[in-house]
């Protein structure tokens, strides 16, 4: 499957006039997560979200989950709703947690989305090799998910939400819980997975220089009540051609001090190009 | 596998050094204990140290050996209290096997339906505090107007479904835990799999719950055990631990060791129900890696 089955042009991820309130529980007031949020993500783009806490980036990437519903909006993944999308299994989702099932193996784990959808157990078989492959643990199929770190663990999850070859990957920081050196590894090795799939990605993170590295844009977004304040481009050229010099260049820093300024809120700043809130 | 049977064989070898120790400490109070106990204003503390209140472990253990009443072709008291030890079991096992039943399907609809929790839970921890000599008669009178599968209602149906009640509590508390115990990264993978209610339940909510549903089956095998001895003293069913215990306790004055041997045979019997729990726990280890990344549990 390439990311070029559908209608040229049209966005893999589209929100429009997105609001989500949660109701008040138990005497506390009402909760605007987001409001107001307008946002395209083109196919085989990796976008970024990021801001401070209560700013609504876990609440988005779940609206587009159709973990939760929106409360006035329409959210559209590839031409059909998120809902419809959940449905096909059009995406996969990693979450901080990597949320392994402790009894399955490694292999197991990763076939989980496969056997949920019934697929033969042989072509499940090959298909985990392949992702195992992909990820680089094809040494440990059989290993249970305690005798893993929690680099490896991840990269069990990601394996998972490749397992039906998806267009779009939605991550809510996925190495929020990993040390620094395992993060930069990662980042390079999901650069290079989404590569080669083609896959778009929605990217949830708190980590200025993790969105700067990996994205072609970085949604900026600020709270109460949660919504998109900036977007902005990452001008550091092909994602394909980004390594570990990458993180060098004079090119990264200004980019990383641009997405710094926007989280603070300054509207002027030399080095973007100006273009302020985007709609492809 | 092997890991857990030497596991299961340490902690034997402990239960084993526990028992020995007991016998220490009781023999031990025995030898520095006044015949009249310890009390302080009037309230007795400790008990009293003769012989007739706590006669020797080796005079008990040597009871067992001889017959149990003077008369002739009396069994040995061994014999009678294993007799009664089956008889209870067998009982037992019927409650602890209903129980569970009872307290899994319970817990599946707590954990399904948000209403049937708020119903049922306040009663299911309710229904612990009525005291079992209350249910007893009520079992009893039901169940003489009941037939089960064509047959009349036998007496030790009273007994199970007395035992059962005591049951079937840590089951249905254990397994909502279990139930629920997913987390919501691994609950939001499922949903975003597009999952049905079913798929969840067996591939993740089911698996989940065998870690906290063994010990609960542990809790009720001891719990079952004392409901049948409770129930069998209640409803005056001859055969079993309960009714021995009364009857040996009639002899306390003349024949000090005898209550004692019905006693440790109850003690025994909740012991080896609890312990039969463990093979299940061999079948359905493979579920709680947990203890096998620990190394012991």
């Amino acid at each position: 499957m390439t990311p070029g089955e559908q209608r040229p042009g049209e966005p893999a991820v589209a929100l429009r006039g997105v609001e989500k309130v949660f109701d008040a529980a138990g005497g506390s007031e009402s909760v605007t997560a987001l409001t107001d949020v307008d946002l395209d993500i083109a196919p085989g783009e990796f976008v970024s979200l990021i801001g401070p806490s209560g700013c609504g980036k876990s609440t988005l990437l779940r609206l587009v989950a159709d973990l939760e519903t929106p409360t006035t909006g329409t959210v559209q993944v590839f031409g059909k709703s998120a809902r419809q999308a959940r449905l096909d299994q059009d995406y996969g989702i990693a979450f901080q947690s990597a949320g392994l099932l402790p009894w399955r193996t490694v292999r197991a784990n990763i076939e989980l989305p496969l056997e949920l959808r019934r697929v033969a157990k042989a072509r499940r078989w090959q298909r985990a090799d392949e992702l195992l492959t992909m990820v680089g643990l094809s040494d440990f199929a059989a290993s249970r998910p305690h005798q893993l770190s929690g680099g490896m663990q991840q990269r069990v999850a990601i394996a998972r939400a490749l397992a039906e070859q998806p267009r779009l990957l939605l991550m809510d920081e996925p190495f929020g819980a990993l040390d620094e050196m395992t993060r930069e590894r990662m980042q390079g090795e999901l650069l290079g997975l989404s590569q080669r799939t083609g896959c778009a990605v929605v990217f949830v993170t708190h980590s200025i220089p993790e969105a700067v590295y990996l994205s072609d844009r970085v949604v900026v977004m600020s709270p109460r009540p949660g919504r998109i304040t900036e977007i902005v481009p990452v001008g550091l050229g092909e994602r394909g051609r980004r390594d570990e010099d990458t993180r060098e260049d004079a090119a990264f820093f200004a980019a990383v001090t641009a997405v710094r300024e926007a989280l603070r809120g300054h509207p002027d700043h030399a080095i973007r190009t100006g273009r302020g809130v985007e709609k492809r | 596998m092997n890991r857990r049977l030497e596991r299961g064989l340490r902690s034997g070898g402990y239960g084993v050094l526990a028992l020995v120790l007991l016998g220490v400490v009781w023999e031990g109070y025995k030898a520095v204990g006044s015949p009249d106990g310890f009390s302080i204003g009037g309230v007795r503390l400790l008990p009293r140290a003769d012989d007739a209140s706590m006669p020797h472990v080796s005079q008990i253990l040597q009871r067992f050996g001889r017959p149990e009443v003077a008369a002739e072709g009396s069994p040995t008291v061994l014999v009678a209290v294993l007799r009664a030890m089956w008889f209870s079991f067998r009982i037992a096992l019927a409650g602890w096997a209903g129980g569970a039943v009872v307290g899994m399907v319970l817990a599946l609809l707590m954990q399904r339906f948000r209403t049937a929790r708020d119903a049922l839970l306040p009663y299911v921890v309710v229904s612990q505090t009525v005291p079992l000599v209350a249910i007893a008669p009520v079992v009893v009178g039901w169940g003489g107007n009941l037939a089960v599968l064509g047959r009349p209602w036998q007496p030790w149906m009273s007994v199970a479904v007395i035992s059962g009640y005591l049951a079937f509590f840590p089951v249905a508390v254990g397994m909502l835990r279990g139930l629920d115990s997913p987390t919501a990264a691994q609950l939001g993978l499922m949903h975003a799999c597009a999952a049905s209610y079913w798929q969840t339940l067996v591939r993740l909510r089911l698996p989940a719950s065998v870690g906290h549903l063994i010990p609960a089956l542990r809790l009720a095998a001891a719990a079952s055990v004392v409901g049948a001895i409770v129930a069998e003293i209640s409803t005056g069913t001859r055969g079993g631990v309960g009714r021995l215990i009364i009857e040996y306790a009639q002899s306390a004055t003349g024949d000090p060791p005898k209550p004692w041997t019905a006693l440790l045979g109850a003690a025994a019997l909740g012991l080896l129900a609890a312990g039969l729990v463990g093979l299940v726990d061999l079948t359905l280890g493979r579920f709680v890696p947990a203890a096998a990344a620990k190394g012991a549990r």
